[in-house]
């Protein structure tokens, strides 16, 4: 079963995901140190963008990084947390897998965070950190900590590598894990002495592991039932999320959608799969989601989930969701199907290989009917926010949706803003929305952001990078705003500032009468401006709709460095509609006169 | 909060019956015992992330053996469990999407043999040894160690038969038990 390190295999990569490999690494049997196997076989698997952070078990990895000049930028963050989300948000911008190096201890507990996150919402990154000599394992050593066990329940998968010939393989194995079915996070523990032993370096061509495999066509059987349910149905819905962009199938979603006149509504990592701007798109459901993506839920008979996992901010009650419709799921991850809700019909499979296979089996439907019926809830309850001249975070997010024409990479924190430009941004590619979903970490947006702006400046795309972030979330992880300017990174970044934990204030009013307890930051807030230009980035300030149109602009024209836009907005707005946690869906809070039996 | 008499529509029904859950509240809930073979990597790690997995997702675990198989590289996991069709299709589903099992099998709707053992001391008397020895007898017990004033047994069957065995012993002051936990394999048909 293990890997012959010193079989003849030439590492030639195929196919086109995989990168190519460079020919004076093929040595076979080359002699060098773990941390060089390490290195080399980084270079082996294309990786372009290191986030690290250096340290004691893992020096003698930096020491070759200096002495050997290997083929990808190492970025020093300033703390192992922004490394991860670094990570993440380059992966979930370019679609590659992300990397991360951090020493033993402390290096490896303060990227638990981002490895939660990339586990929850499917990102696939490689976490490589230091541990003691293996010798000392156990032994309550200086910076020891059992990263392995911490990081069992959060990890896709990971590895302690005792012996630097299983080093090579571990790499690629870690990779194609993160990479393949639906993607996650991947931890490889390297001990000091594995590092600095001896070895042959081989990187293997393939991987050969009999436990895992990964889903790709959908079977034919479970495809023909699916069509026909489609044709049977009268209120057919999609309901897509983030498998539909992991898998790059937005083109094929959309014409799918076309093709049979079918409407969509998107999960929030689903948004950018189906152009927003689209007749038959009914914009995001769930807790925050539209009142008329709710309806259709709550009225369809049909419901065809891509890529999607009925998580408990989609479907709120369980119980009351969807009464009438009957489930086709089409799902990569077998645990996702039937978790929450029962599937009538589930196809296992990757979602861009079932989409493909179905686009021929499905002809289009006359839903004329059931499109006019959403469109009267459409009118019935649009998105609105209060139009008195004074700044509101929604206006702050149209007037740079309307600045960008929609066409950016956009990152945000977790909060009020998030949901905000999930309802107000209008998304109309994939990749260009990223967010903390599943794990809902304040702190994600900016090193996220600069993951991505990394990434965009890799593949060469000129789209702008935003992050928008709130006040409470931005301070989080503000320290990457140095890295980002040592890197002139051109990031717009948008702090929406209400001077309050405004999510959690809006559940303080709405369901805890208005007891604002630990959720007022304006004694602590630091002075935004102030905070960007002591991390040598631009900082601007506005406080009206004027101003904020000003600034973006000003913030549009520096090109060599982030610019930080604080926008002061008023502490009271909330977030609507909203569908209170735990109730059923087809109970939305519409506005702050709704009659609210949560109170 | 919202009344909790919903009418429920035939798809909410079809769901409910898919996942053993009642349909009527007084209906008892359709939880029953499942003996699931995993086979898994020979590696302490692979072993301790099914295990892990139990814990991190709340599924019960009433008993774990685990042993290496004809495959040396190979182990051999039998887990008890209790659940509803719902929880056991999940935890099937979340094992085996775990990279290091090799294959998984909810034996409990299959034909097949299911054994335990059992270690047993109990403490006898000149009054109490016949009917100790009686009892263990119609056990099939075999006493494998005795003292002055312990009779140490070994059964071996299904779980019922060992839990019917302790019961009967019982009042006789036992000393210490050691079961196994559950193995099981699948009949040939």
């Amino acid at each position: 079963m293990k890997y012959d390190v010193h079989t003849k295999v030439q590492p030639v990569v195929t196919g086109d995901a995989l990168p190519k490999v460079r020919p004076e690494l093929t040595t076979k049997g080359q002699h060098m140190s773990g941390a060089e196997i390490l290195l080399r076989s980084l270079e082996a698997e294309g990786v372009k963008i290191v986030f690290g952070h250096p340290g004691g078990a893992v020096i003698h990895v930096y020491d070759e990084m200096h002495r050997i000049k290997p083929q990808f930028e190492h970025i020093l963050v300033r703390h192992e947390q922004g490394g991860t989300h670094a990570a993440e948000g380059y992966a979930k911008a370019t679609g590659k897998v992300g990397t991360v190096l951090v020493t033993s201890g402390p290096g490896a507990t303060n990227t638990v965070t981002g490895i939660a996150d990339a586990y929850m919402d499917s990102v696939p990154i490689v976490v490589f950190t230091g541990q003691v000599p293996t010798g000392l394992i156990g032994n309550d050593a200086f910076q020891e900590c059992d990263a392995i066990g911490i990081s069992r329940s959060i990890t896709k998968h990971s590895y302690l590598v005792r012996d630097v010939s299983d080093l090579a393989r571990t790499v690629k194995e870690a990779y194609h894990i993160a990479r393949t079915g639906r993607p996650g996070p991947v931890l490889v523990d390297l001990p000091k002495d594995v590092l600095l032993a001896k070895g042959p370096f081989v990187y293997p061509e393939t991987v050969n592991m009999r436990g895992y495999a990964v889903p790709a066509e959908g079977r034919v059987e479970k495809l023909e039932r699916a069509a026909q349910m489609i044709e049977e149905s009268e209120r057919p819905l999609f309901y897509v999320g983030g498998g539909a962009v992991n898998s790059d199938s937005s083109e094929l979603l959309t014409d799918i959608a076309r093709h049979t006149g079918i409407p969509v509504t998107t999960t929030l990592h689903g948004l950018g799969a189906f152009p927003e701007d689209d007749t038959l798109a009914l914009r995001m459901l769930g807790m925050h989601g539209t009142w008329w993506a709710n309806q259709a839920i709550q009225h369809c008979d049909l419901i065809i989930a891509v890529g999607a996992r009925f998580d408990d901010r989609v479907t709120g009650k369980l119980d009351s969701w969807a009464p009438h419709a009957k489930v086709i799921h089409i799902e990569i991850d077998q645990s996702c199907i039937s978790k929450n809700v029962f599937a009538d019909c589930a196809i296992l499979g990757n979602v861009r290989n079932v989409l493909e296979q179905l686009r021929p089996m499905v002809k289009p439907k006359d839903t004329t009917e059931w499109l006019k019926q959403i469109d009267v809830w459409r009118q019935e309850c649009p998105l609105k926010y209060e139009q008195d001249g004074k700044l509101r975070a929604q206006g702050v997010i149209e007037n740079l949706r309307d600045k960008t024409n929609g066409d950016a990479v956009v990152i945000t924190d977790v909060g009020q803003h998030q949901m905000w430009t999930a309802q107000y941004f209008r998304f109309l590619h994939s990749r260009t929305h990223i967010t903390s979903g599943g794990l809902g970490t304040m702190g994600f947006g900016m090193p996220a952001a600069m993951g991505a702006a990394f990434g965009m400046r890799e593949i060469g795309s000129s789209r702008p990078v935003v992050c928008i972030s709130g006040d409470g979330g931005f301070v989080m992880n503000a320290q990457e705003m140095s890295v980002a300017a040592a890197h002139k990174l051109p990031l717009k970044l948008a702090v929406i500032n209400n001077r309050f934990l405004g999510m959690v204030r809006q559940w303080q009013e709405l369901f805890h009468k208005e007891r604002y307890s630990h959720t007022d930051l304006s004694d602590t807030n630091p002075d935004f401006v102030k905070l960007a230009e002591a991390n040598h980035c631009v900082g601007l300030r506005a406080t009206t709709p004027e101003e904020c149109r000003q600034i973006i602009d000003e913030a549009w024209k520096v090109t060599d460095r982030p610019a930080l836009m604080e926008f002061q907005v008023a502490k009271e707005e909330m977030v609507f509609p909203m569908v209170p946690a735990g109730a059923a869906t087809g109970e939305m809070i519409t506005d702050r006169m709704t009659p609210n039996s949560f109170v | 909060m919202m009344a909790d008499t919903l009418v429920l529509t035939p798809q909410q029904i079809i769901r409910k019956k898919a996942a053993g859950e009642p349909i009527q509240p007084d209906d008892s809930e359709m939880t029953r015992k499942h003996t699931i073979v995993v086979l898994v990597e020979n590696s302490i790690g692979a072993f301790i992330r099914v295990i892990n997995m139990f814990s991190a997702r709340g599924f019960n675990i009433d008993s774990v053996t685990v042993g290496p198989t004809e495959d040396s590289s190979v182990s051999r996991m039998n887990i008890a469990t209790v659940g509803n069709s719902r929880i056991i299709a999940q935890v099937l589903r979340q094992l085996s999407r775990l990279v290091d099992t090799i294959e998984v099998t909810d034996l409990t709707t299959t034909d097949y043999v299911e054994r335990e053992l059992c270690l047993l001391k109990v403490c006898y008397t000149k009054d109490s040894r016949s009917e100790i020895l009686d009892v263990s007898d119609i056990f099939r017990g075999k006493v494998v160690d005795i003292t002055k004033k312990t009779m140490t047994f070994e059964l071996r069957g299904p779980s019922q038969k060992i839990d019917a065995f302790i019961d009967m012993m019982l009042p006789h002051n036992i000393v210490e038990v050691a079961r196994s936990g559950r193995v099981a394999m699948q009949r040939d048909i």
